[in-house]
């Protein structure tokens, strides 16, 4: 404890610091690294086609789905019998769902069937017909609900980046924030595609809410930002960068301790979701939600403000104030 | 100290206005509990409660489009078919654009489902008997065996001669009959016993139960109307007479099947004359048949009113529904599974908030209460909120609001988190608590709203531009960020400002979380502050430039590589204690014997252990002194 409130205070004062401007050739490196590689694993296992690569819901791909709590066995071939006795050539794909659940997905059958199937498969697991839990889901349905998230997205985008062009009183703020969320977004993308968990449309909210939280957390720390550099005036010591760097150093315990608290209940519920019991949407959300949190802390620091700073070192202004004050830094070092 | 006393009043006065708030809303939801039947426990979706969901899409055309009062209409005349199911408490709403959404708590059963589905079907069938009849045909007077209520196996169920048309009274076999003559209307709304194959002879009641029919097969189908309207009658001298009649326009298909039906059916007797409207099952108009009508233009009159002319038009013209639907999903969630569903939902809520609150008291320590009793007053009035919204605006929470709401324990934190570690950097300046607090929270409080608005941006716009979940998702996010903002302006700070007075936090208490010592405090001496105080007037930026002197000296005595050990760098500290302007040039030694501060060395090391060397101090106010004396 005493050594992270001392760390604190180190970045605080400076005695202590993350180059996070000057290295930012390494750390743009790295980004470009994490999305091309977030690109290439679903393009890699979707052999050339990026869609493949991702294990949509049946949401998606259309379909029917059973699923069953409580039943009094997992055996998956109990579920299998069922479904092929009432539709002999149906494509059945069955696993396990925490301790006592099976789900059975198949291609999308009839009214029909689903009734009959519900059936045996209750007769086959030993429970109540009302037990089984049963969902016929067209192949548009996840693509609707996607579609308007899309929409959602982009009006979303539109807006943030006005208000923080106008509160930051500078565009550059916004391109640079949008650019690490989309960092984020590709980088989350391509944790799907490894992990192989599926794309629901719990999924899609989840990338919703990283939306929010990644730019959430830029804009706290582009206020530090935007405080330490509003007014840099001509005795001001430090350069543009620097500033920018210092802003991101103090904010930096922030950073941290607001990252763990966001990703903690989340991976609490990937937890629950992934091993203890199978709660669907849960699990779903949550993967998005753990890797965009994380993500989202990290880029901030390391891709949105370097990537700012780059965006105003140019300014002609910025440029001739950068250059008087490495000047007077040099004259003081000779004297 | 009568300083203080005002933002100790401000911050009772907002605890009081936030009790308020949480008294009010807790005397609604009793209100609402005592007289409008509100639970105590917001209503559940489906995905928590169990229930089916069927979700219909329109079938349209290239091009088609569907207009918000067709789908209104489809939404209420699906609502009657499912009330008239009985089920209780189902829930019929559009969904984006386009799509319906049938909500049914438990599992309805497979009638219900079916009548949801169906395309409504509209046909014409003639009329064989009807129980309105003042002198019924033979065939239709029920024989003393058949008028048992209990169905006999012995009855004939198939036509003993080939009906030649669809009016022939052949259609009428003993089963039927007896059907017919023991026909409850009231229950055509409770079974779908109303339905039969269209070529097959169906018996049902009028619209409003007055007349039980046999009809005979279907002769026209409702596809075959193009239009239908509601007007009133026009006289041959062009004046309209006010009688009110639905006019109907059949296709090429339609006209000639009328044609043939109207010019048999205008030779019989009563009640074989009239030809029945079927919707969905039920009789809406047995029209008698006045004329054959060749045209394909046929006028039905009777005691008909503008509204229920234009009911009539309606039903003919869109069938049932203004436009057809299939089913796009249809998802059936054991109660149990949604249960199951819940409690881990709460599960994960529960263990994500323990580890906020190890994490909290881990980092700042005390203080962490702070954030502990913070996150349940906020926890609390979410509750509230979302129950109101439940009871009142039909909201339901569902697993995706869940996970909402436990995602916005991180995002509420982060306020607290905020707003500590600005007062924390106060402190650093060498601020006293009160004077830390009250500066932190104005920094922070601008930080917390600018971000604050991104987040509920986003929240608003999924919840206008998203469709299902999404929605139910955004509501509780928007909701959770409004919360955070009021707890932490009326509860968060008006509890530091109050703990700020307190010895134990203001004096720095090692357990309090906001130790100066620990946190490298630099004191600067009374003048200084005054100087350092006015110097925020001119911009905080301006002050916010003066506090990074430290980092910037470290980052230039590096740069000139100068040897200097832990003891210049101290003094370094020191000058720029003293020299508060920040005039001075980076790196540049400062030649005055500044007064070194004992904490400035307290920072660098956090060692206890302090060479005595560094002990000349300028005066300094008795809290400070004090602290400082027991740390060394």
């Amino acid at each position: 404890m005493a050594s992270f409130s001392q760390f604190g205070n180190d970045l605080y004062t400076g005695k202590r610091s993350v180059d996070f401007v000057g290295k930012r050739a390494i750390w743009f490196a790295i980004a470009i690294l994490l999305v091309v590689a977030a690109l290439a694993v679903p393009l890699i296992k979707g052999g050339g086609n990026i869609g493949e690569g991702f294990k949509f819901g049946i949401e998606f791909r259309g379909g029917s789905q059973f699923q069953i709590t409580g039943a009094n066995s997992l055996n998956t071939t109990t579920g299998q019998d069922a479904v092929l006795s009432v539709v002999p050539n149906a494509v059945v794909d069955i696993t396990t769902v925490g301790k006592d659940g099976v789900q059975v997905q198949t291609n999308q059958l009839t009214n029909d069937e689903t009734i009959k199937v519900t059936a045996a498969l209750a007769k086959n697991y030993g429970v109540q017909i009302t037990g089984v839990t049963s969902s016929f889901i067209g192949a548009t349905w996840g693509g609707d609900i996607t579609r308007q998230a899309v929409i959602g997205l982009i009006v979303f985008l539109i807006l943030a980046a006005l208000f923080m062009a106008i509160y930051f009183r500078t565009w550059k703020m916004s391109v640079a924030a949008i650019i690490s969320l989309a960092h984020d977004l590709i980088i989350t993308a391509g944790v799907y595609a490894l992990t192989g968990f599926e794309v629901t449309p719990a999924t899609v909210i989840g990338f919703l809410t990283i939306l929010g939280y990644s730019l959430y957390d830029t804009v706290v720390v582009f206020d530090k930002i935007r405080e330490n550099t509003a007014e840099l005036t001509d005795e001001s010591p430090r350069t543009f960068g620097e500033a920018v760097n210092l802003a991101v150093n103090q904010t930096l315990v922030r950073s941290i301790n607001t990252g763990i608290v966001a990703a903690l209940p989340v991976a609490a519920i990937l937890f629950i979701g992934s091993f203890i019991l199978g709660a669907d949407t849960l699990r779903d959300i949550s993967l998005a939600l753990l890797t965009g949190t994380l993500i989202g802390t990290y880029s901030t620091p390391f891709v949105a403000s370097p990537l700012y700073a780059t965006f105003r070192q140019t300014e002609a202004g910025i440029k001739k104030r950068d250059k008087r004050v490495l000047q007077l830094r040099a004259k003081s070092f000779a004297a | 100290m009568a300083t203080r006393s005002t933002p100790v009043r401000k911050a009772w006065r907002s605890l009081a206005w936030l009790l308020a708030v949480v008294v009010i809303l807790g005397a609604l939801l009793g209100a609402g509990k005592l007289f409008w039947g509100w639970g105590l426990k917001p209503q559940l979706a489906l995905d928590l409660q169990g229930g089916t969901e069927i979700i219909l899409t329109p079938q349209l055309a290239k091009g088609q489009t569907v207009t918000q009062d067709q789908l209104n209409q489809a939404v209420s005349i699906i609502r009657e078919r499912v009330d008239a199911a009985g089920v209780s408490e189902s829930e019929i709403s559009t969904q984006g654009a386009n799509n319906i959404v049938v909500s049914i708590p438990g599992t309805p059963d497979e009638a219900t489902l079916a009548r949801i589905q169906a395309s409504a079907k509209l046909d014409f069938r003639p009329v064989i008997c009807a129980s309105n009849t003042q002198t019924p045909s033979a065939a239709c007077t029920p024989t003393s065996a058949s008028a048992s209520p209990s169905p006999s196996a012995s009855l004939s169920d198939t036509p003993a001669v080939k009906p030649k048309n669809a009016s022939d009274e052949a259609w009428v076999t003993p089963v039927l009959l007896q059907k017919y003559s023991t026909f409850d209307c009231t229950t055509l709304s409770t079974v779908d016993t109303n339905i039969a194959p269209a070529d097959k002879p169906l018996v049902t009641c009028e619209d409003n139960n007055s007349a039980v029919y046999i009809l005979g097969p279907v002769e026209v189908a409702g596809t075959t109307i193009s239009d239908a309207s509601a007007g009133t009658v026009t006289s041959s001298q062009g004046v309209t007479t006010g009688e009110w009649v639905v006019n109907i326009v059949f296709n090429s298909k339609g006209t000639p099947e009328f044609s043939k039906v109207t010019t048999r059916l205008v030779a019989l007797a009563p009640p074989r004359n009239q030809f029945a409207v079927v919707l969905d099952g039920k009789v809406i108009s047995a029209p008698v048949t006045q004329a054959a009508i060749t045209n394909g233009k046929p006028q039905i009159s009777g005691s008909f009113t503008q509204p229920t002319a234009t009911t009539l038009a309606d039903q003919l013209k869109f069938g049932a529904l203004p436009i057809g639907f299939k089913v796009e999903s249809r998802n059936t969630i054991a109660a149990t599974l949604g249960a199951s569903q819940l409690q881990n939902g709460l599960i994960a809520g529960g263990i994500g908030l323990l580890l906020v609150v190890l994490y909290s008291l881990f980092q700042y320590r005390l203080l962490g209460f702070v954030t502990i009793t913070s996150l349940i007053v906020a926890a609390v009035l979410t509750y509230e909120v979302i129950d109101v919204l439940s009871w009142q605006n039909g909201y339901r929470l569902s697993l995706a609001g869940v996970a909402g709401l436990i995602v916005a324990i991180g995002f509420t934190a982060d306020s607290f988190i905020v707003y500590f570690e600005r007062i924390r950097d106060e402190l650093r300046d060498g601020r006293a608590l009160p004077g830390a607090v009250e500066a932190g929270w104005k920094r922070a409080l601008r930080t917390i709203f600018a971000a604050k608005t991104v987040n509920l941006l986003s929240a608003v716009v999924l919840f206008i531009i998203a469709v299902g979940n999404v929605k139910g998702f955004a509501l509780t996010l928007g909701v959770t960020t409004v919360i955070d903002v009021l707890i932490v302006i009326l509860f968060t700070h008006p509890v530091m400002q109050l703990i700020a007075t307190t010895r134990f936090f203001s004096s720095g208490h090692p357990l309090s979380g906001l130790d100066p010592t620990a946190l490298g405090a630099i004191y600067r001496g009374r003048a200084q502050f005054r100087i350092s105080a006015d110097a925020r007037r001119a911009g905080a930026s301006r002050e916010a430039e003066h506090r990074q002197t430290i980092a910037e000296r470290k980052a230039a005595e590096l740069a000139a590589g100068s040897s200097a050990g832990v003891k210049a760098s101290r003094a370094q500290a020191a000058a720029k204690a003293a020299a508060v302007d920040g005039s001075a040039a980076p790196g540049v030694e400062t030649p005055t014997e500044a007064p070194v501060v004992e904490t400035a060395a307290g920072a660098s090391k956090a060692a206890p252990s302090k060479p005595a060397g560094t002990r000349t101090q300028p005066k300094r106010s008795s809290r400070s002194s004090r602290s400082t004396g027991r740390k060394s």
